[in-house]
């Protein structure tokens, strides 16, 4: 899109600015020796043809931006196509001038001394402010967008940790966790009340977790232990957990509720679909700046994922993505009865 | 005698907490026998139709059967009372006759009113079968599976390997990988359950699963015979025809 040509205002501003040029111009003809008259027949031709040639400018511009091509290509684009530009309006101006040439009054036009010279440096001038031009107007739109996309990016990093939160606190676990209470109170008390403690524990860790954007993975891994323990007095024997976690990745950072999430959905969709039970199978390690972490589960093949499944992953997929872009990788997988979850993100040891 | 006659129940749910539950509330009450408790929808199936129970507390999210499939394989002979955390399918649970549905966590009130709208139910005619294999289905979507019961054996057959339906009075006939299977339901109630990019009704009397058509003959002088891979020869009636044209020409 043309910035000048597609924008009414900015074409009339562009005219308007012609004006002064074209007095700057005359001014020089004048000064050359050329009669007022002279003066009005040929910039009254050749100034507007130029103010139209100028449009062209922007074409070599957009191909050269300033942020991404070499100052010498850009002086290279720049030289050859004011070059062009200018002598082609100078071509121009001589044939309006052989044309002038057949009126009797105007015979002379041609005699005066380096005409053609100063039309064709006036062409190289002119055709430079004008790029300048464009490459203010380039550079205004980019920082424009630069802006919009981050506020883009603000909006959807705030929307996703929302959603994390509203997906977090699964309404089911909570109501099947005090039901699961409420059986404790009559056969076993302080069970009951340990896991009452549990429960409140982890609601309050996860609420707080929401608040921020990047935490200690000991920190979520507790949270996971706190969520596991509440599920273990749920399913009982039914739930195993194999855990191996390195020594050096805790004190790696993440963003928080990664993890919780896909514990959750392993226990949603493995453990809850096989009377037997399920395991699930951690394994956090940190090697070479990368933060791997693996998790497996049993499930159950037969049963076809229902539609509210996946939103725990797609939306920890979503929040790696915005935070790492591709510097992260996020795979989720079933392979035979096993699901499979693979995250690598670049290790980072201290909170930014 | 006791004025009130003894009620027999069976408890369903996955998690032994939550039968606790419910075995302890049930205790309160003498008149109550507690004949079963089942950890997944395959025990339910066998303790239901064997014992027959006048009264069925039933979890919905269960492993390999959920509450609603175990319905439709038992019937509703008896007073249903759900119980379960989830809100969500309290519609299906008034669509399938029940007579209550208890959120988790409940404690001995709710427990005793349910009670209540089950002896109500005991002793009132059963609703009828045919509408349960439909609130089965969520609305908007289409079976993956389809349950079937023999004797107290459950068989689930996922709808992908389900070669063709054909009806028998009361009962269809399920052919699946060289087998068939009895179950009773009407050939129309299945037909609007399964998804008609996969399932057509080529006649009457029959279902087919369009992957399985390898190809249509004519036979006889109106009437066209279909070919499935595994060399079944099935009846196309000529309403049956065209839809299978139809069908086969949007591909």
């Amino acid at each position: 899109m043309h910035p000048i040509l597609s924008h009414p205002r900015q074409m009339l501003l562009y005219l308007v600015l012609w004006i002064p040029l074209t007095a700057l111009l005359g001014y020089l003809f004048r000064a050359s020796g050329y009669s007022v008259q002279e003066v009005a027949i040929l910039l009254g031709v050749l100034a507007p043809l130029y103010a139209l040639m100028c449009l062209l400018a922007w074409y070599p511009c957009r191909a050269t931006p300033l942020q991404r091509a070499g100052s010498v290509r850009i002086a290279a684009t720049l030289t050859a196509a004011a070059v062009v530009i200018a002598g082609t309006w100078m071509f121009f101006a001589m044939i309006y001038v052989s044309v002038l040439e057949s009126f009797e009054s105007l015979r002379g036009l041609a005699s005066h001394a380096g005409m053609y010279r100063m039309i064709f440096g006036m062409g190289l001038l002119l055709y430079l402010v004008w790029a300048a031009y464009y490459y203010v107007l380039l550079t205004m739109e980019a920082s424009r967008q630069l802006e919009l996309r981050a506020t883009e990016a603000r909006v959807l990093a705030r929307d996703s940790e929302l959603r994390a939160l509203k997906a977090q606190i699964n309404p089911h676990f909570i109501f099947n966790s005090l039901h699961s209470i409420s059986a404790l109170t009559t056969v076993d008390a302080t069970r009951a009340r340990e896991m009452c403690i549990t429960l409140a524990d982890f609601l309050r860790a996860t609420l707080g977790l929401g608040q921020k954007t990047i935490i200690p993975l000991s920190e979520e891994l507790d949270l996971v232990h706190r969520y596991l323990t509440v599920e273990k007095i749920r399913f009982g024997s039914r739930l195993m957990i194999e855990e191996k976690v390195d020594d050096v990745a805790v004190d790696c950072v993440i963003p928080p509720l990664i993890l919780q999430p896909l514990v959750e959905n392993a226990i949603q969709h493995g453990v809850a679909h096989l009377p037997e039970g399920a395991c699930i199978r951690l394994s956090i390690t940190a090697k070479d700046d990368r933060l791997t972490i693996a998790m497996e589960n049993n499930f159950d093949p037969e049963i076809k994922p229902k539609k509210r499944s996946g939103i725990g992953l797609a939306n920890v997929r979503e929040r790696i993505a915005i935070r790492y872009g591709d510097a992260a990788n996020f795979q989720a997988a079933a392979d035979g009865d096993l699901f499979r979850v693979n995250i690598s993100l670049p290790a980072a040891r201290s909170i930014a | 005698m006791n004025g009130e006659p003894k009620l027999r129940v069976v408890i369903v749910d996955d998690e032994e907490l939550a039968r606790q539950v419910l075995r302890e509330l049930a205790g309160a009450h003498p008149e109550l026998e507690i004949v079963a408790e089942c950890a997944n929808g395959f025990e339910a199936v066998k303790a239901i139709t064997e014992l027959k129970p006048d009264l069925v507390f039933l979890d919905v999210q269960m492993p390999k059967l959920d509450g609603f499939e175990v319905l439709e394989l038992t019937g509703t002979n008896m007073a249903i009372v759900f119980a379960t955390a989830h809100d969500g399918h309290a519609l299906k649970a008034f669509e399938v006759h029940a007579v209550d549905y208890l959120l988790k966590p409940f404690g001995a009130e709710r427990f005793e009113r349910a009670l209540q709208r089950a002896r109500k139910r005991i002793g009132s005619p059963p609703p009828p079968l045919t509408q349960l294999a439909l609130a089965v289905r969520p609305p908007g979507q289409y079976l993956d599976r389809v349950v079937v019961r023999d004797g107290t054996r459950v068989h689930i057959i996922p709808t992908s390997k389900l070669e063709y339906v054909e009806a028998q009075d009361d009962y269809i006939a399920i052919a699946s990988e060289g087998r068939r299977y009895l179950k009773q339901q009407t050939i129309s109630s299945l037909e609007e359950s399964l998804d008609p990019k996969c399932f057509l009704r080529v006649h009457r009397s029959y279902i087919v699963n369009l992957e399985q058509v390898t190809n249509i003959e004519p036979y006889g002088k109106d009437s066209k015979v279909a070919i499935l891979k595994n060399g079944t020869r099935l009846p196309v009636s000529r309403a049956g025809y065209d839809r299978l044209r139809n069908v086969l020409e949007s591909r």
